[in-house]
């Protein structure tokens, strides 16, 4: 977890008996923590373009490929600029238990020197690094509302979105709020399975039921368009997680190293559990299945990767994968929502199940704290409590955006601009030449 | 002159078309095409949603000719194009009024 890497700074300073504030202003750029985290950020950016565009694109009918991507293209921009002018303020500046100040408004205080919340980086390090995550958690959301959302609506419901509920969340677990180390209610959540996917997840659900199902779900068949893309998507997806997990650490040490094999490992078990339920259930296992298998596991592994040990990673992976399955095989029909493309299927319910298992399977040895198997229930608890207090909030916030965008810009495109696809009716394109 | 349209397993082109040039008819019209007969389609599975799918790859090839050699032609594709099972397809004959041939105005048999 962001807030643990950064504690450990603190103790040997401590020790030799340095005021950490003074160790702060001291501090000198570890180059080799520096690099990493400086690939680390471009891993994670990977994830959003290509990873998860040719994913979401893959997976989306062909008249709507571009649009799909777009939506990725769109969130690397935009959330560059808020994160520039006030995101970073609002997620890492020092604040109160919700929501940082405003100290770093238009990067203000934030130089290329060694500073801010990780003194072993350059400020910028951590900033950019930061935003990797601020343009990829939106982006997950796109999966819900895929195939008939208005570009105009979801421009506005992502700036809004983004200030007030990933901001504030990363600044609750991250930032210094009262999820974090130091708060009332600390939760361990190593890369972002309760600021990131629970949040996605939940905010995903709310907006498939708010914008409704696409016009002839579930009895017309929507298959997949280009499996081809997904793969590509997947694998990009997996590699970039590294850059997610690993990257946490803030540091090029042992711990990042810990969470490097932790997450290859959940998503390595995480598609064998997939696969095991399809053949079970379905008859075939399938490739669609076991990328889809890979991103459960790296989903539900990411708040645990600095925690647990490797064999508890793959428990993680394991069950993921099963439980993910259910979600999306079973829950998703039963009760109807078309959350299109599993957002909160795969995001909301793997990183739900992420953050609770990281309260039970933590190893003080690991990251410093232990869960529930080491006799700490009460993480197994706090970690659980985060988590629902992220689905209250980012459920009932993301209903008060979705109704204010939808009086402003509208949310839905027209029917019959929905039957001839988005690439033409948004943006005037056509993907495919042939 | 006669259009002759014969819907066959994708996998039977290359025979086919070698049997035609073997008979004389070198010029044809491939399409491809999905379509079903009495053949049983194939089920797929997406994230746990079940879908039927009997629209089967098939591929079209139309030949025009004399309507002297139509017998001929329709006996060869036909027997290039036979496996014995369900799905290999069907042969429909047509009569065509006229034709042309674009790079000099020809018309009638000269035509094709």
């Amino acid at each position: 977890m962001k807030m643990n890497a950064l504690r450990r700074w603190k103790i040997p300073a401590l020790a030799l008996g340095l005021p950490t504030l003074a160790a702060a202003q001291e501090a000198e750029i570890d180059s080799g923590d520096n690099a990493w985290i400086l690939v680390c950020s471009a891993l994670v950016l990977m994830m959003t373009g290509p990873g998860l565009a040719l994913f979401y694109g893959g997976l989306v009918r062909k008249k709507n490929i571009l649009s799909t991507m777009m939506q990725s293209l769109a969130m690397m921009a935009l959330m560059t600029v808020l994160w520039a002018l006030y995101g970073y303020s609002l997620a890492f500046a020092p604040g109160n238990d919700y929501v940082g100040g405003l100290d770093y408004l238009f990067l203000s205080g934030v130089t290329m020197d060694a500073g801010g919340p990780a003194p072993n980086l350059s400020h910028y390090t951590f900033m950019v690094f930061q935003l990797m995550f601020a343009i990829i958690t939106p982006a997950l959301i796109t999966g819900a509302f895929a195939e008939r959302m208005k570009f105009s609506g979801m421009m506005l419901f992502m700036t809004l979105w983004a200030t007030v509920v990933y901001f504030p969340m990363a600044h609750m677990v991250w930032g210094g709020g009262f999820m974090g180390a130091d708060g009332w209610l600390p939760c361990l959540d190593f890369a972002g399975g309760t600021v990131v996917h629970a949040s996605s997840g939940i905010s995903a659900l709310v907006v498939a039921i708010y914008i409704g199902k696409r016009k002839g779900y579930p009895g017309e068949a929507m298959k997949p368009h280009n499996l081809v893309f997904a793969f590509i998507g997947a694998c990009l997806l997996w590699v970039g997680w590294f850059g997610f997990n690993a990257g946490s650490a803030l540091a090029a040490d042992g711990l990042a190293a810990a969470a490097f094999v932790n997450t290859h490992f959940a998503a390595a078990a995480a598609v064998l559990s997939w696969l095991l339920a399809e053949r079970i259930r379905d008859g075939k296992p399938s490739v669609l299945g076991g990328i889809t298998g890979a991103v459960a596991g790296l989903v539900a592994i990411t708040p645990a990767s600095g925690f647990v040990t490797p064999m508890w990673a793959l428990v993680i992976g394991f069950l993921a994968g099963f439980v993910c399955y259910w979600s999306v095989a079973l829950v998703k029909p039963k009760f109807g929502y078309d959350d299109s493309l599993d957002a909160f299927g795969v995001h909301g319910v793997g990183g739900t199940l992420g953050a609770i298992l990281t309260g039970a399977f933590a190893s003080e040895a690991v990251g410093g704290t232990a869960g529930a198997i080491e006799g700490n229930m009460g993480q197994l608890v706090n970690n659980t409590v985060g988590v629902l207090l992220t689905w209250i909030f980012a459920g009932i916030a993301t209903w008060i955006i979705l109704k204010i965008v939808d009086a402003i810009t509208g949310l839905r495109v027209e029917e019959q601009d929905e039957v001839q696809g988005l690439d033409i009716t948004e943006h005037g394109e056509e993907a495919y030449q042939i | 002159m006669k259009r002759i349209e014969a819907i066959i397993q994708p996998f039977k082109l290359d025979d086919v078309r070698e049997a035609l040039k073997g008979v004389g008819v070198d010029g044809m019209t491939i399409y491809d095409v999905r379509g079903h007969g009495r053949q049983k389609g194939h089920k797929e599975v997406y994230r746990g949603q079940e879908y039927e799918v009997d629209l089967l790859p098939k591929v079209k090839i139309e030949v025009v000719v004399a309507s002297e050699r139509v017998d001929e032609t329709v006996n060869t594709i036909v027997e290039a194009a036979r496996t014995g099972k369900i799905g290999d397809g069907k042969v429909f004959i047509f009569d065509v009024e006229a034709a042309v041939r674009i790079r000099n105005s020809e018309t009638g048999d000269a035509a094709i």
